[in-house]
């Protein structure tokens, strides 16, 4: 019998390979990781395990005996080199040729590196995806040492919280008017920079990186684009990653922000299919695609159950969180095309949620040290309803409280 | 290693054993017991790893955390005087035998 090859061992290759078998799937299943390392937990890579309060073994998502007695084929350190989409076969990078009834795409997304040209091959220039990445700079994180954040998204965010914790001389650099600007309101962006800049994090916004220089081959300095120059013992950046499509792209794969899949996670060759941060999909009326754990293991496992012509049209529910210093982030919803923002103090000192609003619609929240908001806020979002503004803005009424707007229907069609 | 018991919700049992030291949630995870979702993955930050702890156990853990209390409320049918995020119990000695349940779902 011809196996399910899933290609990406990460959080989507592994729900995706647990699924199957647990929908009572027979099919071998070879899960092909690049990675030495079995299938693991990356969002504590930049929190716990930096703390190293976290042991390497206890990232794993499943102990080695899993894959056995799961009849799964556990390839790791293996790269893939091509699909040959048409005839389903899938070459390893030392040229084995597996023959697949079927393929599945989870391969994540790279972060973006800095240039060779402006220093980013230089020792001490780190990015923040995988385990390598975090033991390579886990020696870095030396009380007094200095260095630079370049990027002020979350992951940028949580290694300036990291490194300040652990007593570093912390610069953050953001080439955009603010922090987070691409994935937050700056509502949420202004409270984050007070927190960092509270634990003595120096915050540097509208302000790119030109250029790192070494010495010896190591970085040392780095000219910034206001001219500028400050010394970096080392270097964490963070500025974005690019979905994994190389090789989809190459077998002749519909590409579209992500490898293009349908509902139900089906790419644009029969047989094949995507899940996790590399794949797009249909999302209300749009294409979306999302970096986020959840998003990984829902879609992974929705794909499974289409593979076994089982599925349901995937409805993501997007969520995220982020922990920094002592304040743990919740977001519930996607806050793209929102008109507005409501902040909402929380019930005790020190938490606050701010409500993203399109209309009378809501979208989204930021919920910081706030859980009930957050919970609160993701149901609404699931049922498609909204609360009434005014009163979400005013802390004298509790959430319980707070009345929902009238339904709203899609522009009605005219009489 | 310690040994415990999942109960899930339609009779079925795991039982199964975990360092001490690690979580309730972990070993849960490790022996793929159905209905942990534990999307989080241990971050106290979802409500997805929710179980009821027999009350002989349930006495002997440290108490929930703010966080932790407040996730619960929202949680599928929670039990005050059961309900704990298994992400949030970490295992010693003590807890030998620990029987938890697993809810109907999740949220």
């Amino acid at each position: 019998m011809k196996p399910i090859v899933i290609i990406g061992a990460g959080q989507a290759g592994l729900a995706l390979a647990a699924k199957l078998r647990a929908l009572g799937c027979e099919t071998p299943i070879k899960l092909i990781g690049a990675e030495p390392a079995p299938p693991y937990q990356r969002p504590p890579l930049s929190k716990k395990y930096m703390f190293g309060e976290l042991d390497r073994e206890r990232l794993y998502l499943r102990p080695e005996t899993f894959y056995a007695e799961n009849a799964i084929e556990l390839i790791t350190g293996t790269c893939v080199a091509a699909i040959e989409a048409a005839e389903k076969i899938v070459v390893l990078d030392d040229g084995t040729r597996i023959a697949a009834s079927q393929i599945a795409l989870c391969t994540g997304a790279d972060p973006i590196r800095l240039p060779a040209a402006i220093g980013g091959d230089l020792a001490g220039v780190y990015t923040m995806r995988n385990l390598a990445d975090a033991d390579a700079m886990a020696d870095e994180f030396r009380p007094g040492a200095r260095v630079l954040i370049v990027g002020g998204g979350y992951i940028g965010l949580e290694a300036a919280a990291v490194a300040a914790a652990k007593g570093l001389q912390v610069t953050l650099v953001e080439m955009a008017p603010r922090i987070l600007a691409r994935v937050a309101c700056a509502e949420t962006a202004t409270w984050f920079k007070a927190l960092h800049q509270s634990h003595g994090v120096d915050i540097r916004e509208g302000i790119g990186l030109s250029e790192l220089t070494g010495k010896g081959g190591r970085v040392a300095r780095a000219r910034l684009s206001d001219g500028s120059d400050i010394e970096a013992d080392f270097v964490v950046v963070g500025i974005g990653v690019r979905p994994g499509v190389a090789l989809a792209e190459a077998a002749g794969l519909a590409i579209e922000n992500g490898i293009r899949t349908d509902a139900f996670g089906a790419a644009s060759a029969p047989g094949i299919w995507a899940a996790g941060d590399c794949a797009s999909f249909p999302f209300q009326g749009c294409r979306i695609r999302l970096e986020s754990v959840p998003n990984a293991i829902d879609q992974a496992e929705a794909v499974a159950a289409a593979m076994l012509g089982q599925g349901a049209p995937y409805v993501a529910k997007p969520w995220f969180w982020s922990d920094q210093f002592d304040v743990k982030l919740q977001i519930a919803g996607l806050n793209t095309g929102h008109d507005r923002v409501i902040v909402r103090q929380g019930d005790k000192l020190g938490t606050v949620s701010h409500w993203y609003f399109a209309g009378t619609r809501l979208l989204a929240v930021d919920a910081m040290n706030d859980p009930r908001a957050y919970m609160t806020a993701k149901r609404w979002i699931e049922a498609g309803q909204s609360p009434e503004p005014a009163s979400l803005a005013d802390p004298a009424i509790p959430l319980k409280s707070v009345p929902l707007a009238a339904p709203q229907t899609e522009l009605a069609e005219a009489p | 290693m310690i040994t415990v018991t999942f109960e899930g919700a339609d009779g079925s049992r795991i039982t199964t054993k975990a360092r001490p030291g690690t979580t309730l949630m972990e070993a849960a995870r490790a022996a793929s017991v159905p209905g942990i979702l534990a999307e989080c993955g241990g971050a106290c930050s979802c409500s997805t790893c929710h179980v009821y702890v027999a009350p002989d156990f349930f006495d002997l853990l440290e108490p929930a955390g703010e966080m932790e209390l407040d996730l619960l409320d929202f949680a599928w049918e929670p039990d005050p005087a059961s309900s704990r995020l298994s992400c949030q119990i970490v295992l010693n000695e003590a807890l030998e035998g620990l029987v938890a349940r697993v809810p109907e779902r999740q949220g």
